[in-house]
């Protein structure tokens, strides 16, 4: 063997671990799941007699699967653009050469650094409607916007977007820092000459350098969004009255609380199917602009 | 010196908003520190009266052994899925053969997907190897879906280092083991301390592999035992918000005294940041 097959071949050996690993525990998995999926299988014995699309036909009729599903598109449609929007805007004041930038970026960032599960048990305090944020709003006359908050059916899932976007905007803050400070100075001085105010220099010259970034933010949040389970678990266990309901939620309860294996299984395919629509043009739009550079 | 007027509105919306991004501390803060009673008469904005101790000392009691279990958990598992990220990173980095690109795409692709897509196989899985239940299946579950995220910041790391380095030690007839063990891993000590502080903060906040791994007390991670807070019959909010606080205390410590590791974690986490 001549010394370069001897390391093509090292080279192999040292990603066969993580290969066979990702290979079974993913894709591996992901086909057990399908499998189980098209399967009799409810209660604590596995029975794989195959049943076809019976159970996704079955899914797609019941109604806590259907709101569940309208619910996750809600609140992905205001969980996105609030965390993508608040962000930009964190990043925006602490791009004004500001005092206490630091101390500033790290409050607004610190939720990141949080479990779903502690946000989610603060926050549910907070919106208790006796003693939270309802007695603040008192004080500062504005009763108007009282409510029962995650009590409340018709508030419940906007009170959950306010948690999940405190804790994610500081990320999308982060992203968008990190992009503007990487604009040349010189791009920025040569609008300025021109005599571009700060809002045209933003309008003209940064935010349109800034849509590559805004589309990973997009993916980021919107992955998160879709698979969405502990802070809603946590917060409302999918309630009041279906409210908060996601299939994420669903699928836990329907496998781990109902022994409803084959359908649980269904979840988890319709969510990952859900996620590939985002994710897989996205990988491959990262690997593309990779090889160009 | 002239105050500009745009320079205040600035301050007043920069306060404002970490006003609001604070408040669940002081919440946090003020709620833990009240007794029972203190909590049912007052509103969660009053601070209390004395600095009462005894939510934590009950906190402490009732989540001391998950804390226990996710630092269990958690340091094992950084350990190893950085080491496996670090010799993956190495390889798909400096030593690129054909397929290694989409190879790479095929591995991160584990990163995305939803962890309910696998989970079913994956409590089977377990419990066929007897390790269902404990501590050691939830690091085995950990190592395996950090790799993706391992790799990712490995080889961006190692990317970042000139192959100059490694086309010298060929010439100093070092093999490809040689070179990773006597030139990249003396200088990979920033890129371990990014990966781990990520592996760390994620493992320790994780909640869906937890609570359906893990099915009693004795085994369950600090997450879990939170969550379980929340259970009783009576609302005991004092009890919780020292619980979460605890809970926090050690991803808060990590990122309040080495932040700047943690976001390059997170920015990278997003492929392009």
């Amino acid at each position: 063997m001549t010394s370069r097959q001897k390391e093509r071949l090292t080279s192999f050996l040292l990603l066969l671990p993580s290969i066979i690993l990702i290979g079974v525990f993913v894709y591996g998995f992901i086909g057990w799941t399908v499998y189980v999926s098209m399967s009799k299988w409810r209660g604590m014995v596995p029975d794989y007699t195959f049943v076809g699309l019976r159970n996704y036909a079955t899914l797609f009729s019941l109604h806590r699967f259907r709101v569940g599903v309208k619910n996750n598109i809600i609140f992905t449609a205001l969980f996105i653009p609030s965390s993508i929007l608040l962000g930009f805007f964190l990043a925006f004041l602490l791009d004004q050469k500001v005092k206490f930038e630091g101390f500033f970026r790290n409050v607004f960032l610190f939720p990141m650094a949080l479990s779903f599960v502690i946000t989610g048990t603060i926050w549910a305090w907070i919106f208790n409607p006796q003693a939270g944020l309802n007695v603040l709003l008192k004080k500062m006359g504005l009763e108007f916007l009282q409510s029962g908050w995650i009590t409340d059916p018709r508030v419940a899932l906007y009170s959950v977007v306010i948690a999940a976007t405190w804790q994610m905007s500081g990320f999308t803050m982060a992203m968008y820092l990190a992009g503007i400070r990487g604009i040349p100075l010189e791009l920025r001085e040569a609008a300025r000459v021109d005599g571009a105010t700060e809002w045209q220099l933003y309008q003209k010259v940064i935010i349109p350098l800034l849509h590559p970034i805004t589309v990973s933010a997009v993916v980021v949040l919107g992955h998160i969004s879709l698979k969405i389970f502990d802070l809603i678990f946590v917060m409302t266990g999918g309630g009041p009255a279906m409210a908060t309901d996601v299939p994420g939620v669903y699928m836990f309860m329907a496998t781990f609380r109902q022994d409803l294996f084959n359908r649980g299984a269904a979840i988890g395919t319709i969510m990952l199917l859900m996620v590939a629509v985002v994710i897989v043009p996205y990988l491959i739009y990262s690997m593309r602009t990779e090889v160009e550079r | 010196m002239r105050v500009r007027p745009w320079r205040v509105l600035l301050y007043i919306c920069l306060c404002g908003l970490a006003l609001f991004y604070l408040m669940p501390v002081y919440v946090v803060f003020s709620t833990s520190f009240k007794t029972m009673q203190e909590v049912s008469q007052t509103s969660v904005w009053q601070l209390p009266a004395t600095l009462n101790w005894a939510s934590y000392k009950e906190a402490l009691a009732k989540l001391g052994q998950g804390l226990i279990n996710s630092t269990r958990l958690a340091v094992p598992a950084t350990i190893l899925s950085a080491f496996l990220g670090s010799m993956n990173g190495y390889v798909l980095s400096k030593w690129k053969f054909r397929g290694a690109d989409t190879l790479f795409a095929l591995l991160l692709f584990g990163m995305f997907i939803p962890y309910q897509s696998i989970l079913i196989p994956m409590v089977r899985f377990l419990q066929s190897i007897h390790l269902y239940g404990s501590i050691g299946g939830l690091v085995v579950v950990h190592v395996v879906y950090g790799i993706p995220m391992t790799t990712l910041l490995f080889r961006n790391y190692y990317t970042s280092i000139p192959t100059e380095l490694v086309e010298a030690g060929k010439i100093d007839g070092c093999s490809l083991l040689g070179i990773y063990r006597h030139i990249m891993l003396p200088i990979s000590a920033p890129g371990f301390v990014v990966v781990m502080i990520w592996q760390f903060t994620s493992i320790w906040n994780e909640f869906l592999f937890a609570v359906t791994v893990t099915n009693n007390p004795a085994s369950q991670p600090a997450t879990v035992s939170l969550q379980g807070l929340a259970g009783g019959l009576v609302a005991q909010w004092h009890v919780q918000m020292a619980g979460a606080l605890l809970t926090a205390l050690p991803t808060l410590l990590v990122y309040i005294l080495l932040g700047n590791y943690f976001v390059q974690g997170l920015l990278a986490g997003s492929l392009k940041g």
